[in-house]
């Protein structure tokens, strides 16, 4: 189960607005509450990957993934797992995705239809990378 | 020689939960192969079908990219250490 703030929501979905035709993502921050997951904070990450491909593809740097690690031990916090948008797609992780997962992180995806949110959903690869698994989420 | 391979957090469930693993090799693919036969798990979150790694897991030696060095053939040294680094891609379609 994953549990996003309200303010965390409503980053994810600014940013994919305003990001629209091109994908949006960032890092979850937040902390292991039993089977809880609880991000307590979301920040965005530039989209690196070539510009070109940005309305379908995005890309988190090893040079990001360090920063966003160290962020995470200043505040006392782990990196959950990430977020990033589908713009006029489905939040429904794709097969691309699965080839690029890391198990064990919450991926969570917000679908930006015509330039406006849609809506939104998370997903945990499987161990055996065979699919994604769709997780509970709520915002509170 | 035995040096040390820093696991990021969505491969600790594989090793059983340390964030850093002494594994023997003296190169960094040695390291690793030695790593994936010490925690069979890993291999395929590390290597593809066709036993390359995956292009979006990152190997550093120290602070250095191991692709701009000798890739995995990068000679070792017990001082130095190893870090998996995940890079996160994906999109739609």
């Amino acid at each position: 189960m994953l549990k996003l703030s309200k303010e965390a929501f409503e980053s994810i979905r600014k940013h994919g607005e305003q990001a629209f035709p091109h994908e949006c993502c960032g890092v979850l921050l937040g902390k292991l509450n039993g089977e809880q997951r609880v991000v307590e904070e979301v920040f965005a990450i530039e989209n690196k990957f070539d510009e070109a491909e940005r309305y379908h593809r995005f890309l988190i740097t090893p040079d990001n993934y360090r920063e966003a690690e160290k962020v995470a031990r200043a505040k006392k916090v782990d990196i959950i797992g990430f977020y990033h948008s589908h713009p006029d797609s489905p939040s429904v992780a794709s097969k691309y995705d699965l080839d690029h997962a890391f198990p064990w992180f919450s991926y969570v995806i917000v679908s930006i239809m015509k330039n406006k949110y849609h809506d939104i959903h998370s997903w945990i690869m499987e161990n055996d990378r065979s699919k994604f698994t769709e997780e509970n989420f709520t915002i509170e | 020689m035995s040096i040390q391979i820093l696991i990021p957090t969505p491969l600790r469930q594989f090793t059983s939960n340390l964030e850093s693993v002494a594994v023997e090799g003296n190169s960094v693919g040695e390291a690793l192969k030695n790593l994936c036969v010490k925690y069979s798990a890993l291999q395929k979150h590390l290597y593809s079908d066709d036993g390359k790694l995956r292009n979006f897991v990152n190997v550093y030696l120290n602070d250095e990219d191991i692709r701009y060095l000798q890739k995995e053939s990068t000679p070792i040294s017990d001082k130095d250490v190893v870090s998996i680094i995940p890079s996160i891609a994906g999109g739609n379609i």
